[in-house]
C-alpha cells in the first residue's frame, strides 16, 4: 500500500502532465504548436542512427573533453591555491573577476583568437567550466581537518600520500559541488558555441531546423536537448554517490545525533 | 590593552598584506595581457593589449548607444531576476510547507530542473523573435529553478521546536509563514537570489548574444560580425565589470539583511548552479 502511494506520487503528475499535453495538442493546427505526436513522429525520423555520428557525437564529444579539462585543471590549480596562503591573496582578485564574465561572451573572443574549429568551441567549455571547479577547490582545499592536518605531519605523511589520502580527500566534498555547478555550464556553452561558431553540431542542426521553419523537427531537437541535460544529470549522481557515498554516509551518522 | 592592541595591529597588517597582494596580482595580470600581444605570444590583431582596450572602452563610455545598450541589459537583468524570485519565492514556500505537493513535485522538478534554458532558444526564437520577451523567458526559467531549490531547502529546514512552539502559541498560518518560516529560511532564500542574480546576467547576454534582442550582448556581436576587435574586447570588459558590480552588490544586501544571522552558513547547498 504505502508502496503504491510512494509510486503514484512519483509517477503521477509527470503522467498527467504528459498526457494533458498529448491530448491538448492533439489534432493541433497551429503552426508553431504542433501536437506532442508530430513531434514524437518527428524525433524518430530526425534523429537516427546516423544523424546521432554526424552532429550528435560530436557536440558530446567536445562538451566531454571541454568537462573534464576543466575539472582535472581547476583541481590541480585549486591545490596549488589553496595550499600556499599568499599564492591565493596575491590571485584570488583576478579569479574573482574572471570568474565574474557571463561566460558566453568569451564565444566571440575565442572565435577571433581560433576559428571555429574543435579547439575554439572546447576552449570555451574549458574556460567557462574551469571557475566553479576551481573556486570550490581552493576553499574545500583550505577548510580542511587542522587535526587530520596535524596527524599526518606527526606521522610524516607527506608528498602524493598526503595529497591523496588527506587534500584531495577532504576537498572532495567541495570539488564535486564545483563539479555539479559546471556541468550546466558546460551544456550552455556547448550550444552556445555551436550556434556562434556555426558549422556542425547538434546546437547547429536545432538552429537550421528553426531557420528553415521545420517546426516539428525543431521540437524535436528541443526534446533532445533536454533529454540530454537529464541524462547527464543522472550520470553526475551516480558518479557522486560512487565517490562521496563515504561523506554522506557520515553525514547522515552526524544527523542521527 | 598591550596584547589587545598588538593583535589588532597583527590583523590589520595581515590585512594589509593580502590587499596589497591581491592589488599586485591585478596589475599582474593587466600587465601580462599588455605584454602578451606586443610580443607575440597571441596575435595582436585578435587580442589588443590592455592599454588598447582600456582606450577603446573609454571611448564607448562617451557614446549614448553604450548607454542605452547597458541600460537594455540591466533592464532585462532586473525584470527577468525579479520575476524569478517571486515566482520562486512563493511556489517555494508552498511546496516546502506541504509534504504532500513537495511528493507529488519531486519528480517532475527533477525531469524540469536540467533541461538546459538553451534548449529553449530555438523556441523563443520562433516564438516571440529577436525581442527582450525571448530573452526573458530565458532568464526566469534559469533563474527560477535556483531560486525555487534554495527556498524549499530553507522551509524543510525550519526547527521542528520552533515549529511546534508556533502551533502551542495558535500563530495560525500567516503568523508562522512571517514569524517562523521566514526567518529561518531567509539565509537561502539570499543565497538563492545570489545564485539566480549571476544565472540570469549569464542569460540575458545569452539571449542579446545568439536571439538579438537589444543590449550590451548585441553590441558585442555586432562588433565581431564587422571586426571590431577593439571594441569587442572592451564590452567583454564591461560584461565582467557588471558581473562584479552584481556580486558585490548582493552581498552587501545579504550581509544587510542577515546581520541578526549567527550562523555563517556554508555557501554550497545540494543541488545549486547554472541551467
Amino acid at each position: 500500500m504505502r508502496f503504491l502511494r510512494r509510486v503514484l506520487l512519483a509517477l503521477g503528475l509527470p503522467v498527467v502532465l504528459v498526457a494533458a499535453w498529448w491530448f491538448g495538442s492533439a489534432g493541433s493546427q497551429d503552426f508553431y504548436w504542433p501536437s506532442l505526436s508530430t513531434i514524437v513522429d518527428a524525433f524518430g525520423r530526425t534523429w537516427t542512427w546516423e544523424m546521432f555520428q554526424e552532429q550528435v557525437f560530436p557536440s558530446l564529444w567536445r562538451l566531454l573533453a571541454g568537462y573534464l579539462i576543466a575539472v582535472v585543471v581547476g583541481v590541480a590549480l585549486g591545490v596549488l591555491i589553496g595550499t600556499y596562503g599568499s599564492v591565493r591573496a596575491l590571485l584570488e582578485p583576478v579569479l574573482e573577476f574572471l570568474r565574474a564574465f557571463p561566460p558566453p561572451v568569451l564565444v566571440p573572443a575565442a572565435i577571433l583568437l581560433s576559428g571555429i574549429g574543435d579547439r575554439t568551441k572546447i576552449l570555451v567549455i574549458v574556460f567557462g567550466c574551469v571557475w566553479p571547479v576551481l573556486l570550490n577547490t581552493i576553499e574545500g582545499v583550505r577548510g580542511r581537518d587542522e587535526v587530520l592536518s596535524d596527524t599526518c605531519r606527526t606521522y610524516r605523511v607527506t608528498g602524493l600520500l598526503r595529497l591523496r589520502h588527506l587534500v584531495l580527500r577532504a576537498a572532495s566534498p567541495q570539488i564535486v559541488t564545483g563539479a555539479r555547478q559546471a556541468l550546466p555550464l558546460a551544456i550552455i556553452l556547448m550550444v552556445i558555441s555551436e550556434i556562434m561558431a556555426a558549422n556542425e553540431g547538434l546546437g547547429f542542426t536545432v538552429l537550421q531546423f528553426q531557420r528553415g521553419f521545420q517546426i516539428p523537427e525543431m521540437w524535436s531537437g528541443v526534446l533532445l536537448l533536454g533529454l540530454i541535460g537529464i541524462v547527464l544529470s543522472l550520470l553526475f549522481r551516480v558518479a557522486e554517490r560512487s565517490l562521496l557515498g563515504w561523506y554522506h554516509g557520515q553525514r547522515a551518522g552526524q544527523r542521527e545525533f | 590593552m598591550v596584547a589587545v592592541a598588538a593583535r589588532t595591529s597583527r590583523v590589520t597588517g595581515r590585512r594589509f598584506r593580502s590587499v596589497t597582494l591581491g592589488v599586485l596580482g591585478l596589475l599582474g595580470f593587466a600587465l601580462v595581457l599588455e605584454v602578451a600581444p606586443r610580443v607575440g605570444i597571441v596575435p595582436i590583431d585578435f587580442a589588443p593589449p590592455t592599454s588598447q582596450i582600456l582606450v577603446t572602452l573609454g571611448e564607448q563610455l562617451g557614446q549614448p548607444s553604450f548607454w542605452t545598450a547597458l541600460l537594455r541589459t540591466l533592464l532585462t537583468w532586473a525584470n527577468g531576476l525579479l520575476i524569478a524570485v517571486v515566482a520562486g519565492t512563493v511556489v517555494g514556500v508552498l511546496l516546502g510547507s506541504l509534504p504532500v505537493l513537495r511528493a507529488a513535485t519531486a519528480t517532475t522538478v527533477e525531469f524540469l530542473r536540467p533541461i538546459p534554458s538553451v534548449a529553449l532558444i530555438p523556441l523563443v526564437i520562433v516564438l516571440y523573435g529577436p525581442t527582450v520577451r525571448s530573452t526573458l523567458v530565458l532568464v526566469v526559467y534559469a533563474a527560477f529553478w535556483q531560486m525555487l531549490i534554495q527556498v524549499v531547502h530553507g522551509v524543510v529546514d525550519v526547527d521542528p521546536v520552533a515549529r511546534d512552539t508556533a502551533r502551542s502559541f495558535r500563530l495560525g498560518p500567516w503568523g508562522t509563514v512571517r514569524y517562523v518560516i521566514w526567518p529561518s529560511a531567509l539565509p537561502y532564500v539570499m543565497t538563492g537570489l545570489r545564485l539566480a542574480a549571476a544565472v540570469a546576467l549569464i542569460l540575458t547576454i545569452t539571449g542579446e548574444l545568439v536571439i538579438g534582442s537589444p543590449g550590451l550582448g548585441k553590441e558585442i556581436d555586432n562588433a565581431q560580425q564587422s571586426n571590431a576587435v577593439r571594441i569587442v574586447y572592451a564590452l567583454i570588459v564591461v560584461t565582467g565589470i557588471l558581473g562584479v558590480l552584481i556580486n558585490v552588490l548582493i552581498r552587501q544586501v545579504e550581509r544587510r539583511v542577515l546581520a541578526w544571522h549567527p550562523a555563517t552558513r556554508a555557501e554550497t547547498v545540494e543541488g545549486v548552479g547554472v541551467r
